[in-house]
């Protein structure tokens, strides 16, 4: 087998489609991320933009309430795992070697791996548009209505086998994630030294390795039963539906710390530099997050509130909800007083990072509003709920997201993306979102429920939904905005040399964009913020300086066609559990010759 | 430098405004699913605890909202190269900012836990019960201590505790009307519970509240509160069988009832041959105020419409799917058809 693996050379493609198709470079692979994650964002926002004209007026029929109820599983189902979940993604790749002071991550193939297997994963999932019906049960896919006499068509099957392949992306990534950051830091950089968003990388792969493995088997459960006739969710024979529900959100509730770490991460490392200041009370915030990660696994049935769970249940889970406001809060407390005292500069970034303060303020506080579970049994499937995710999950996770790519772009790409154009697009952001967004608290509140195609003209709800469709159109126009600076930017920008922020943290210390080999020599780090502690002592740091062409004799993993094949096969097998066992059969065998084929074949190949 | 200092205050500011003002006219009680204007105990008491807790969180918006911005105003990077204190903490503060908030949620945990179980049972027990079966997509009301059926809509008698037991045949839904309570879920294989007392004399909407398949947005239920004489004239008039149909356009009605195959689905009481129970009991259903599962009141002409094309009132509905008058084109209604149904129908008060 060794032989076979050697027969196959290594690629070496300088440029092109196959350099990235064969990169395992953490830079490449971070903005492979990063492209693919924002097109599916714009797509789960056309979703979205779909269902906002249809909701626009009362009574209104320009889709079918089939259609509508795949626009609203699929819009969830795209901008969480498709979106929001590759865009960390991409910022763990392109950042956390850089911040650590390292080359690569841990596992650089395992790292494409993760990748393809994304792209390969959310293509299965979007192409049940294509092949005769997307997900249309939502997205936490409540039994029994996922069951194939309610849900007939292979619509479910798309989410089942959609979603457990995306969870072996999340995985790999998980794990190479939190191996890099153990094992990779620079000498000198002790855990308490790592910058916060190291921190919150590395909570955010904890919960993805122990909470992936509770839906897969919600997935593979569902699954039998839709293939198999199993019936684990089957009523008639006696099975409980709240089962599915349990399962779900014990895995669906630290999936919401998963898509919010990161951007907090993100917001710890803008607010600091643009406030010329450290993070005020690293410790305090970084403890706030690991009990942020430990806690969210005791709340998950506040989802679950109206199902009938009893009044000491509800009450629990009422309790460990409130009480996890606190570490949130103490976040957006140690970050104002990060700015207090300091010279703020409003940059693009800062504006979407402040933003994410503010909108994150309102989505944690109609949180605390659901966690009362008396007064939730009014809110819970109204409006209400959908005003405070989109609060948390846009006003957080987005904002932090824009705000770490006007950040970090400098370092990617050389060049500065436009200040000007920046403002444009973060003020008809922030405003857009406000308008579309808040206005769903009050159609909660006026009785309005979710996951309605259309609803009656004497309800009183038409204005605020005319309203919001307003807002959503605006927040398209503003992405509009943002794609015509990255753009433009990337043609023209201004250079940015490799500390264009005056920056505090590692990967400030570097060219832009850096080379492969990230660091000429690695560092030995003697504080937090070593990197800004050097340039106040003056020490010549050369971010600017010329570097050689020669890689000065360092040895880095070489490309590899292995996980893009490996990737593929395991693509073919998740077509094959739906339409046919033999091509699932086919798959699963090049996926496992591919891993051995991986196995064999050495990390650097012998003759670089 | 004034000038755009004043616009970057003016938009956040604006926009505070616009909040604030906004949150004033979005409260809107007179709208029939209003949470806001509570009309029994269980409402005014999840009421009572969302106006304390969103007062809190106002205060709370504002300080730290507030706060945010003055910070980001105050310190300003003045552009005259100050080097700010490189503060990393302050234990004190630290200490501060996670108790007091951590009291705050004390104290609202204790109405919190309480009302929990005040809405979850009638402190004084029942007076009244219901069994509701909900299907895709209406809704089957039995009154297990009187014996009447009836569909779509409940009639409760005023200032009485109900309690409501739900059961579902096939998938989740939920069972809300916000006016007099929060919504309880119904959950196939088992019996779900919530009361309700209604303190008030009216009609109050009702909606499915969990996603039950195409037809979601159309399964809604109307909830009608009489004083204690009307409830016991309408249980009365209920329990007894269908009126016999007088003129000849009933008459005609009551035949095509039968041999157009509504009675594979429907039942009338008093009709031997109209056992179906896949369908809502039909006995009364002249005397509702709406149709088709509330959305639609109960006129001639919707009526009308409703049997000429039940999918486009109701898409994804089970009597078009399985009608035999409209999966079998020589069974299809015609418009005399229609009118005979029409006029017999709302006869059946």
């Amino acid at each position: 087998m060794a032989s076979i693996a050697s027969a196959f050379s290594r690629p070496k493609y300088p440029v092109g489609i196959w350099n990235w198709a064969t990169t395992i470079d953490h830079k490449k692979i971070g903005a492979l991320y990063g492209i693919t994650a924002f097109i599916f964002f714009l797509i789960g926002g056309l979703e979205a933009l779909i269902m906002r004209a249809q909701l626009a007026r009362p009574e209104h029929a320009m889709v079918t309430p089939e259609v509508f109820s795949q626009l609203f599983t699929m819009h969830a189902l795209t901008m969480i795992f498709l979106g929001v979940m590759p865009l960390s993604a991409a910022f763990f790749n392109l950042i956390v070697p850089l911040m650590i002071g390292a080359r690569d991550v841990a596992f650089p193939r395992l790292n494409a791996f993760s990748y393809w297997v994304y792209l390969f994963g959310a293509i299965l999932l979007q192409s049940g548009w294509l092949l005769g019906g997307s997900p249309n049960s939502g997205w936490f896919a409540y039994a029994p209505l996922t069951a194939t006499s309610f849900s007939p068509g292979s619509g479910m099957e798309f989410y089942a086998v959609g979603l457990g392949v995306l969870g072996v992306s999340s995985l790999a990534a998980a794990f190479n994630f939190i191996v890099t950051i153990i094992n990779m830091r620079a000498p000198g950089m002790t855990l308490m030294r790592m910058p916060v968003f190291i921190w919150m990388t590395l909570i955010t792969s904890f919960l993805l390795v122990t909470a992936f493995p509770v839906i897969t088997v919600g997935l593979v459960e569902l699954y039998f039963d839709r293939v198999f006739d199993f019936n684990f969710f089957n009523t008639q024979a006696g099975a409980d539906p709240i089962l599915w529900q349990h399962l779900f959100w014990v895995f669906g509730h630290p999936e919401v710390y998963i898509l919010i770490l990161p951007a907090m991460g993100i917001v710890s490392e803008v607010l600091p530099t643009f406030s010329k200041k450290p993070l005020f009370g690293y410790p305090v915030v970084v403890l706030s997050g690991i009990t942020i990660g430990f806690m969210g696994w005791a709340v998950w049935s506040h989802h679950m509130f109206t199902v009938g769970m009893g009044p000491v249940t509800n009450s629990v889970f009422a309790l460990t909800t409130m009480f996890i406001a606190v570490p949130t809060g103490v976040k957006i407390f140690n970050w104002i007083a990060t700015m207090w005292g300091g010279s703020i500069s409003m940059t693009t970034s800062m504006l979407f990072s402040i933003g994410f303060i503010f909108m994150f303020i309102i989505g944690g506080l109609s949180g605390v509003m659901h966690s009362i579970a008396p007064s939730d049994a009014q809110q819970q499937d109204t409006y209400f709920i959908v005003a405070h995710l989109h609060y948390v999950l846009f006003g957080g996770s987005i904002l932090a997201v824009f705000s770490g790519i006007y950040y970090w772009f400098p370092k990617a790409t050389g060049k500065l993306l436009n200040e000007s154009i920046g403002k444009i697009h973060f003020w008809l952001t922030i405003v857009g979102f406000n308008i579309a967004f808040f206005p769903m608290h009050f159609l909660g509140m006026d009785g309005m429920p979710r996951r309605q195609a259309t609803y009656a003209a004497d309800m009183g709800w038409d204005l605020w939904n005319m309203v919001s469709t307003i807002g959503a159109f605006m927040i398209a126009l503003s992405t509009l905005v943002f794609m015509h600076n990255f753009f433009r930017s990337l043609k023209k920008g201004e250079p940015s040399g490799g500390d264009p922020w005056d920056g505090r943290t590692l990967e400030w210390a570097i060219p832009s964009p850096p080379p492969e080999y990230n660091f000429v020599t690695i560092p030995t780090v003697t504080a937090r913020d070593h990197f800004w502690e050097e340039k106040q002592l003056n020490i010549n740091t050369p971010s600017d300086a010329l570097e050689e062409e020669d890689g000065h004799g360092i040895h880095m993993p070489s490309p590899s066609y292995i996980p893009l094949v490996t990737a593929l096969g395991l693509a073919v097998f998740g077509y094959g559990l739906i339409y046919s066992f033999a091509m699932a059969g086919v798959g699963a065998f090049v996926t496992v010759v591919g891993i051995y084929a991986w196995a064999m074949e050495p990390a650097t190949a012998p003759e670089d | 430098m004034f000038t755009n200092r004043l616009v970057k205050l003016i938009v956040p500011i604006t926009l505070l405004c616009v909040l604030g003002i906004s949150s004033l006219i979005g409260c809107t009680p007179d709208h029939p699913m209003s949470t806001f204007d509570a009309k029994g105990p269980v409402a005014e008491r999840q009421l009572s605890l969302f106006m304390m807790i969103l007062w809190i969180a106002t205060a709370v918006f504002v300080v730290v909202g507030g706060g945010l911005l003055y910070t980001i105003i105050r310190f300003r990077d003045k552009g005259d190269g100050f080097k700010p204190e490189q503060t990393h903490g302050n234990t004190k503060l630290e200490i501060t900012w996670t108790v007091i908030p951590s009291i705050m949620l004390a104290v609202v945990a204790v109405p919190t836990v309480i009302s929990q179980f005040y809405i979850s049972s009638p402190p004084d027990g029942e007076d009244i019960r219901i069994n509701v079966d909900a299907n895709q997509w209406w809704w089957e009301i039995e009154y297990p201590e009187s014996g009447v059926v009836t569909a779509n809509e409940i009639h409760v008698p005023v200032g009485k505790a109900v309690g409501v037991y739900l059961t579902s045949p096939d998938v989740l839904h939920s069972f809300w009307v916000p006016k007099l309570a929060g919504k309880m879920d119904i959950v196939p294989g088992k019996t779900t519970y919530m009361w309700f007392q209604a303190d008030e004399v009216g009609n109050y909407h009702g909606q499915c509240a969990e996603f039950c398949g195409e037809s979601h947005a159309y399964m809604r239920f109307r909830v009608i509160v009489d004083t204690e004489e009307d409830f016991a004239i309408w249980q009365q008039s209920q329990l007894a069988d269908a009126k016999t149909p007088d003129s000849d356009q009933e008459k005609q009605g009551a035949t095509l009832f039968i041999t157009k195959g509504c009675i594979a689905c429907h039942s009338i009481k008093g009709v031997p041959a109209a056992a179906g129970i896949i369908g809502p009991d039909l006995t009364h259903v002249g005397s509702r105020g709406t149709l088709a599962a509330g959305i639609m009141d109960m006129t001639e002409q919707n009526l009308s419409d409703w049997l000429e094309d039940p999918n486009k009132s109701k898409p994804g509905n089970i009597m078009s799917k399985q009608g035999i008058a409209y999966t079998n084109e020589a069974m299809a209604l015609t418009s005399g058809d229609i009118s005979n149904l029409v006029a017999y129908l709302r006869a059946l008060k």
